[in-house]
């Protein structure tokens, strides 16, 4: 064994990287849910912003213009979510799970052609001197511009639900449907904003995941990482700078279990393999422990329908 | 009207499965199915075998129609797979990963009138049986000694897919050879658990980069491992069972490819003929099963020189990766002073030699 070989700065910066994706898409689920819809097809609008995203970038030469493709192929399949649940009244859990499910087979389909085709690289973001700041500068300064965008949008939107009246609004919509509707706001049309936005995220995080991490594209690459996003909006009690916290916890686990193993540590890599999933476990388990559903700050009208019949 | 044709293709199917003695006699016409652990465009392993069938189709013209399915998961789907090939009429199935082996004597047992290949397994438990394999440990005893007089920092790191004798004699024979022209190497082990799956490649490369590795290599059927090395600038690797000429002069400095075209021309040619008989071919550079890609730019000329040295002493014969004296990790002797290794140890080898650190994961 010979832990001295991993640097934990190298090693952040790795986790920083892993953990972007599902950063990305547990910020759009957050917002969406903080409007009171639970939209469990996250993991198949990240796949399909994964293919979109690789192909417009194969396509256009600009891993940017990739991006922006991404981020409208999740907006897209999320509007199919919209209609759906806003519209028609359809069941959120059961329209999720049918999103994911038609997700992962038609990035399959559309991404026939794709598989083995390389993307343009996207270069790193040149800090001048504050990337060669020893240690600190290893980790956090030398990423791509995805990265920071995702440290932005955890401000940005923690200052939109907190100190905005938009964001306000939409937590009001979130929490009791019936009363901001009674105050004359549009809560469909609220939700339905929302919604899209929460799916240009995933795409955005899907295609950081076919661009950047792994500039490749295959069937189901994703792997479970919308779960993980979804499951790490519980895990921040519905809270930004919580779930920077928890997406990191994730990223990290996954890097240094590989890493561990070529230090040679004997732990089965089974066990490791499957710690994201029983941390997720753990932690949903001590915070319902921990109080009623204030301390959990779920929304109050998360997974409910609204239909306006007065 | 659907179903009527659904029953008769299915009683033609057991009519082709059961009816007799029609193996032993040529065929005008010969359906030969395959079975691709991975995508047919996956850039390695998957990719190459399908290649060779395209070339075993284009040698037979007419008179052979190929079947393939892609990305068959290893275990039950893969038995429902042949299966399905099994009745809809192929005469020769091809599985073409180590994971099939059960399954395919599985469905071998129930249609004794389909010939079965499995590719890299060991188990042929009916007469119908064969298997086929490549000594990619001689290619990597190749690869490995560029690899070990290119590497700096003298890690060397390996990632690995199953931990099945496939996979642990390339890591051995990597060390072993790494070893004889540089004392120094170290050798790193990470475990993919997958054949196929680009996201844990590239993450267990970069793990293996940031802990200092500057020389890969892979035993996974992806880009990703050659996509990291790329990304990190200073870090050599190899294609692996493709040429994987994208990465070229550097990150990648040679390959190893497989080159299944000459035994599946001469399978399905056994099976028009009537003369498909049972067999365990194992086949190595000499007989040109494993082939060496071009050695870059990159790579300085008596490093050259030293590798074709390894890969001219395989051919000829004179030297084996694996001789003694061989110590196995815990220190017993394996292998005496000149002796080699038998095919039997090679095909069951469950351990790593002296000088590799770590466990095989049970």
């Amino acid at each position: 064994m010979n832990l001295s070989a991993i640097d934990f700065w190298i090693l952040t910066a790795s986790l920083i990287v892993a953990s972007t994706p599902i950063l990305l898409a547990g910020l759009g689920e957050l917002v969406v849910e903080r409007a009171g819809v639970l939209n469990l097809g996250v993991e198949g609008m990240m796949i399909t912003g994964a293919i979109a995203g690789f192909a417009t970038a194969v396509h256009s030469g600009s891993p940017l213009i990739g991006f922006a493709g991404g981020a409208a192929a999740g907006a897209a399949m999320s509007l199919i979510f919209a209609v759906l649940t806003q519209y028609l009244l359809a069941n959120q859990m059961a329209t999720g799970l049918a999103l994911t499910l038609f997700g992962l087979g038609f990035s399959a389909l559309v991404g026939q052609g794709y598989v083995g085709a390389k993307p343009p690289m996207m270069g790193k973001l040149d800090l001048g001197p504050l990337s060669d700041i020893p240690g600190f500068g290893v980790a956090f300064f030398r990423h791509d511009l995805m990265v920071y965008l995702s440290f932005a949008a955890v401000v940005a939107i923690w200052y939109f639900l907190s100190r905005t009246r938009a964001g306000l609004v939409l937590r009001a919509v979130g929490e009791n449907h019936d009363a901001a509707h009674a105050l004359g706001y549009k809560v469909v049309r609220i939700r339905i904003l929302a919604i899209m936005f929460g799916g240009a995220m995933a795409g955005l995080g899907g295609a950081y995941l076919s661009l950047i991490r792994v500039p490749l594209w295959t069937e189901g690459m994703t792997s479970g990482a919308g779960w993980i996003a979804v499951a790490l909006v519980v895990f921040a009690s519905w809270k930004p700078g919580r779930l920077l916290l928890g997406a990191w916890i994730f990223g990290g686990i996954t890097v240094l279990q590989l890493n561990l193993q070529v230090a040679g540590v004997q732990i089965p890599t089974e066990y490791l393999s499957m710690s994201p999933y029983l941390i997720t476990i753990l932690v949903l388990v001590v915070m319902s422990a921990m109080g009623g559903r204030k301390a959990k700050g779920a929304p109050g009208a998360l997974g409910r329908s609204f239909h306006a019949t007065h | 009207m659907m179903r009527k044709t659904l029953l008769a293709t299915a009683a033609l199917g057991l009519g082709l499965a059961f009816g007799g003695t029609a193996s032993a006699q040529a065929l005008d016409k010969a359906k030969a199915c395959f079975i691709y652990v991975g995508p047919k465009n996956d850039g390695g392993w998957s990719q190459y075998h399908h290649e060779a069938v395209e070339k075993m189709q284009a040698h037979y013209g007419d008179k052979v129609e190929v079947q393939y399915q892609e990305s068959v998961p290893e275990g039950a789907d893969a038995e429902r797979v042949m299966s399905q090939m099994a009745l809809s009429g192929c005469n020769i199935i091809f599985a073409t990963s180590f994971g099939f082996m059960d399954a395919t004597n599985n469905v071998a047992g129930k249609f004794p009138n389909v010939k079965f290949e499995h590719a890299t397994g060991y188990k042929r438990e009916h007469a119908n049986v064969s298997t086929y394999n490549a000594r990619f440990y001689e290619g990597r005893a190749v690869t490995a000694t560029i690899g070990g007089l290119m590497t700096k920092s003298n890690k060397l790191g390996y990632i690995g897919s199953y931990p099945i004798p496939e996979v642990i004699m390339g890591i051995n024979a990597v060390y072993l050879a790494a070893k004889k022209v540089n004392p120094e190497v170290e050798l790193s082990v990470v475990w993919a658990f997958s054949w196929f799956d680009p996201a844990k490649e590239a993450d267990a490369a970069k793990a293996l980069i940031d802990q200092g590795v500057d020389v890969i290599f892979s035993h996974t059927d992806s880009t990703a491992p050659l996509i990291e090395a790329q990304k990190a600038g200073n870090v050599t690797g190899f294609g692996q069972a493709a040429d994987m000429p994208e990465f070229g002069p550097y990150p990648r400095v040679s390959s190893i490819i497989d080159d299944w075209a000459p035994y599946y021309i001469e399978r399905v040619g056994a099976v028009l003929e009537g003369k498909w008989e049972q067999s365990d071919r194992w086949d190595g550079i000499a007989s040109g099963e494993v082939k060496i890609g071009e050695f870059s730019s990159a790579v300085p000329d008596d490093v050259k020189a030293k590798a074709q040295e390894v890969m001219d002493g395989i051919v000829a014969g004179t030297l084996h990766p694996f001789t003694g004296p061989l110590n196995k990790q815990d220190g017993t002797q394996f292998l005496k002073e000149g002796e080699t290794i038998s095919d039997a140890d090679l095909a069951g080898m469950m351990f790593y030699v002296e000088g590799i650190k770590g466990d095989i994961p049970k």
